[in-house]
């Protein structure tokens, strides 16, 4: 699936949710279902520290030329984006996430999250992603 | 005290977030403010609105008439002995910085050595740490027991002949703690030791008398006690602040200036360079005489049961720590669900309608201490109610089942 379908998708599955702790319900579900990042790659380098809650990110190029990604995060309903932020990139190639337009988090509500001023660590989780495909995607032109 | 009565004269509580009514629990950030105090400002803006001082014509007048009321409203509400010995800043912390920057200038030599509390405000840390920075000074940690008590016995040992200041908080904004600043005091001037209290988190909380604590120095923020935000007050014992260098020039704080030798004006302007928020000075008078009109006596006794009944009910949920346990508390409640991450919780009980702060406070150093990433925290106003308390509680309930 591209990087829009799977962002239809999940705001397609958003659409279902009336109430907000129905919406957080499911986050949390989401959270606690996440394949998380291995403990000994929770190091300083992967840490994206928010005053909030902290998030973890780890990216891997395979060699098929796309991107695996592994985050986790200290808060669970952080955690439950991570998953759908992940749900959306992984298994992408790096010049697809580069290109990508970011529309879910807005059309599901969540938008507040991705605030500057939040701290929590998802914005710089997304710009972490952003520079791990770049990277890769310089790799691959060498 | 009839709290229904104070309610009505804050328009914004009777609000509707998510559907659901308003709790307002974020007191100890900003609090709320009457409709005086909106109306303050609206009136200074279409009937005096004018740059205060020296100003020949009439609305000029009006508006220094203003501003130096609010000086003489607050000298009267804190008991200063002088007019002169209030300056007029933006905040607790632009008071703090001046004080810092400005006491380092007159009295700090490398080597010397300053105390500062562990349950400080970030605001009464990092100008100090700049200070001694700058002039090679040495910041001594006075700690505090598990309990969020200050060990104040360790004052005295902390204490030696190269201490300069101590600076203490008078309400701890994430434990609540109410210090015994008066004690601290003693202690400190036993040696000749100038103190700072940092009063932003007391102001709207207790009766402050600064003459029968006896404290050197005095910082506050006017949006903590129902003004608007970009006011508040440096308190200083007038022989300190004229021996004590200005911190900005400009406008304002000069008696002459040539490009051979300025001097400056006399206290407190000496302290007050460019124009000063004299609308905020305003609604500061307004927000100090609602207060007065209701009394911080009845104030104090009503927030204590708040306190008490929050506390109680808190605990009673279970599964959920208290940080701060302090005999004297004012009314902030932190804590945390066991095995749940405050944002989390912040976040469900937002959905509630429950406004609440979570994270560090801006005390990281009270977040080591207890091994804590941060926590939810809960602080109560006078427009608070018993019913939104248990808002609150089943709130914490239900994110604590939702958490699990």
């Amino acid at each position: 699936m591209t990087i829009n379908e799977i962002q239809d998708q999940i705001i397609e599955e958003f659409s279902v949710y009336d109430e907000w702790l129905d919406k957080y319900e499911y986050l949390i579900e989401l959270g606690n279902s996440l394949d998380t990042i291995e403990e000994n790659k929770k190091t300083p380098d992967n840490i994206i520290q928010g005053c909030q809650s902290r998030v973890w990110l780890d990216a891997v190029l395979e060699d098929d030329n796309t991107v695996t990604f592994r985050a986790d995060s200290d808060a669970i309903i952080t955690k439950g984006i991570i998953a759908l932020l992940i749900r959306v990139f992984n298994h992408q190639t790096p010049q697809d996430i580069v290109s990508a337009e970011l529309y879910f988090v807005d059309e599901i509500g969540l938008s507040a999250n991705l605030s500057p001023t939040r701290a929590n660590g998802l914005l710089a989780m997304i710009k972490q992603i952003r520079y791990y495909a770049l990277a890769f995607s310089a790799l691959n032109k060498k | 005290m009839d709290v229904q009565q104070i309610r009505k004269d804050f328009p914004i509580l009777s609000q509707k977030i998510y559907g659901k009514p308003l709790v307002y629990f974020d007191n100890a950030a900003t609090t709320q403010k009457p409709q005086c105090v909106l109306d303050s400002i609206v009136n200074f803006y279409t009937t005096y609105n004018s740059n205060i001082h020296r100003g020949v014509h009439f609305l000029s007048e009006k508006a220094t008439e203003i501003y130096e009321n609010a000086r003489l409203k607050v000298k009267e509400f804190i008991n200063a002995k002088s007019r002169t010995e209030i300056v007029f800043t933006k905040g607790s912390t632009e008071a703090i910085n001046t004080l810092a920057y400005s006491f380092g200038e007159a009295y700090i030599k490398p080597g010397d050595e300053l105390i500062i509390s562990e349950m400080e405000h970030h605001s009464n840390i990092v100008p100090w740490q700049l200070m001694a920075q700058r002039r090679g000074a040495i910041i001594r940690v006075l700690p505090f027991y598990d309990n969020g008590e200050l060990m104040e016995d360790m004052l005295e040992k902390l204490i030696c002949d190269r201490t300069k200041i101590v600076c203490v908080t008078y309400v701890s904004n994430t434990l609540g703690t109410v210090n015994d600043v008066e004690s601290i005091i003693k202690t400190a001037h036993a040696h000749n030791i100038p103190v700072l209290v940092d009063a932003a988190q007391a102001i709207q909380h207790l009766k402050i008398d600064v003459q029968k604590l006896d404290c050197d120095f005095l910082a506050l923020s006017g949006h903590k006690v129902y003004a608007e935000t970009g006011i508040g007050v440096l308190y200083g014992k007038e022989h300190f602040l004229e021996e004590l260098p200005p911190y900005q020039g400009g406008g304002d704080m000069i008696k002459n200036v040539s490009f051979d030798l300025t001097t400056f004006a006399e206290l407190p302007l000496k302290f007050e360079a460019g124009t000063s928020n004299f609308v905020g000075a305003g609604s500061l008078l307004t927000a100090l005489n609602y207060v007065d009109s209701i009394g911080l006596d009845n104030i104090a006794k009503y927030e204590e049961q708040l306190l008490e009944y929050a506390t109680k009910k808190i605990e009673e949920i279970g599964g959920v720590t208290i940080y701060g346990n302090a005999k004297h508390k004012a009314s902030i409640v932190s804590f945390n669900i066991d095995g749940a991450h405050h944002y989390d919780v912040g976040m469900i009980l937002d959905k509630l309608g429950v406004a609440v702060r979570t994270g560090t406070h801006c005390t990281e150093p009270i977040m080591k201490h207890y091994n804590i990433t941060g926590t939810v925290r809960a602080s109560f106003a006078m427009y608070n109610t018993f019913e939104e308390i248990d808002t609150l509680c089943e709130g914490i309930i239900k994110a604590k089942k939702m958490l699990r």
